[in-house]
């Protein structure tokens, strides 16, 4: 579960007060809003990337606020993947695991393993540069999920990709919560995204977060 | 009504280009000229100046790692953090690039006379010997280095840096697994443009080092000395060395692919 208690947060000149929602454990939650509302910088604020300057955040019954972003057992997926460059498929999908020192063989299974879910098993021993968008934000998720995080963040990693391929990702999406049972903080403006996505939705306007129960087109972000 | 031809815009400023690229191709033709294969073999065979050479070669060699190694967490810091006076910081980071040679080393030279110049002077003679002409090249060579690491910084996205972090990465972690290997050009082109630097640092050199021969003297102070004495030939011998330097770096630039980073750094 994902729980965000008044949570106050300055990006710049630029702030949200007393934020609250909660999303359900192995739930996919979209939240969404207009370019300039705040989205990114809660999502941020989840994984421990932006301090926040009052309120609680709690992952899975565990009080995360003042815990940095390695300790909260997130995955987080920016917009753009930012993928390192140097570095192969096989060798992002190891990259966490190699950190937390995991043995040799458990990261060749876990890497196995993700490749099988994400369908990157011709990929890996390829240099990221070159994948095509769906190739990039499917490694990227990967790289996210390597070490079994409770929850997922994910900032627009959809609104690069043409048609064809969002969709595609949709459905890897669905397979990935389905498998493990992840909880999601998805955050995007695109309705039909978190239509065929989204288990809970939320809109941020004007610095409050709504639940939104049914889809209209009210909850999309005109200006993006 | 017939489109204008663009012939003469570019033809002017192809023309303007040109005479620039000229002069400098002119400058290098009228040393060659001017000189021999048999001169230079002669010029290297002096004691002198194969100590200078051996002693340029130490020093900028020293200084560009030296330059690079304080540059790093300089330009890291310069171009991921704000802070109060990050303005100031900047602007006194940029002193050693403005201020005229002559005074960077006559200012060297006074540190090292006050109080705690000299007794750090008591534990390590540095005027007028070896580690002044390296003090000397490394105070102006790491202010560009820098400059060239700021800017290679600033086009790593800090993305990557952040979803690190979320991975499991530390600070430090971050920084040298996925930082550092994206920098690596940069790094490269800092440390390539430290070492030109100091290859032709002269004037800081002469007031703080002093120009004796067999002990502090580099090869720019060689082609002072010599042209004092009235031997132009070794003077233009030394220099084809330095501008065979030059054309060296200019290749290992190249071919690193750094010369983006140069260029947006200088």
């Amino acid at each position: 579960m994902i729980s965000l208690e008044n949570v106050t947060v300055r990006a710049g000149k630029f702030g949200l007060q007393n934020v609250s929602f909660s999303v359900d454990q192995g739930k996919h939650a979209v939240l969404m809003g207009k370019t300039g509302s705040g989205k990114t910088t809660l999502l941020e604020a989840v994984c421990g990337l932006k301090p926040i300057l009052s309120g609680r955040i709690v992952l899975h019954s565990r009080d995360v606020t003042r815990l940095k972003p390695a300790e909260r057992g997130i995955g987080y997926v920016p917009q753009d993947g930012a993928l390192f460059p140097f570095l192969s498929v096989g060798e992002h999908l190891a990259f966490a695991l190699q950190i937390r020192r995991w043995n040799r063989s458990d990261i060749s299974v876990r890497v196995d393993e993700l490749a099988t879910l994400l369908r990157l098993e011709k990929l890996l021993d390829r240099s990221v540069r070159g994948l095509s968008g769906g190739e990039s934000q499917r490694v990227a998720l990967g790289r996210a999920l390597a070490n079994h995080p409770d929850t997922l963040c994910l900032d627009e990693p959809l609104s690069a990709l043409d048609d064809e391929t969002r969709a595609e990702m949709c459905e890897v999406l669905g397979r990935v919560r389905d498998r493990t049972g992840v909880t999601v903080l998805h955050v995007t403006h695109s309705l039909s995204e978190a239509r065929t996505v989204s288990d809970q939705m939320f809109v941020l306007r004007e610095g409050v977060v709504y639940p939104q129960c049914s889809l209209t087109k009210e909850a999309e972000a005109p200006n993006t | 009504m017939a489109p204008r031809s663009d012939l003469p815009f570019y033809l002017s400023f192809g023309v303007i280009g040109g005479l620039y690229v000229a002069l400098i191709l002119a400058m290098l033709i009228a040393d060659a000229f001017y000189t021999s294969p048999g001169h230079i073999w002669k010029s290297l065979q002096s004691r002198e100046i194969q100590y200078s050479i051996r002693l340029s070669l130490l020093s900028c060699s020293l200084t560009a790692i030296l330059s690079v190694w304080v540059a790093l967490p300089i330009g890291y810091l310069m171009s991921r953090r704000d802070f109060r006076g990050k303005a100031v910081l900047d602007a006194i980071l940029d002193i050693p690039i403005v201020l005229p040679p002559l005074v960077i080393g006559l200012s060297l030279l006074i540190l090292f006379q006050t109080a705690p110049g000299r007794a750090f002077q008591r534990i390590m003679p540095v005027t007028y010997e070896i580690p002044s002409v390296i003090l000397a090249q490394f105070s102006v060579a790491c202010a560009f280095a820098v400059r060239t690491l700021r800017s290679t910084f600033e086009h790593i996205n800090p993305r990557q840096e952040q979803v690190a972090l979320t991975l499991g990465c530390s600070r430090s972690q971050a920084f040298w697994r996925v930082v550092f290997p994206e920098a690596r050009r940069g790094i490269i082109a800092a440390m390539t443009l430290a070492w030109a630097r100091s290859l032709g640092e002269f004037g800081p050199i002469l007031i703080f080092s002093g120009a004796t021969r067999l002990r502090t003297e580099v090869l720019p102070t060689t082609v002072f000395l010599e042209l004092s004495v009235g031997n132009l030939e070794a003077a233009v011998s030394v220099s084809l060395l330095m501008v065979l330097a030059a054309v060296f770096v200019l290749v290992i630039i190249r071919v690193s692919g750094a010369q983006s980073t140069l260029r947006e750094s200088g």
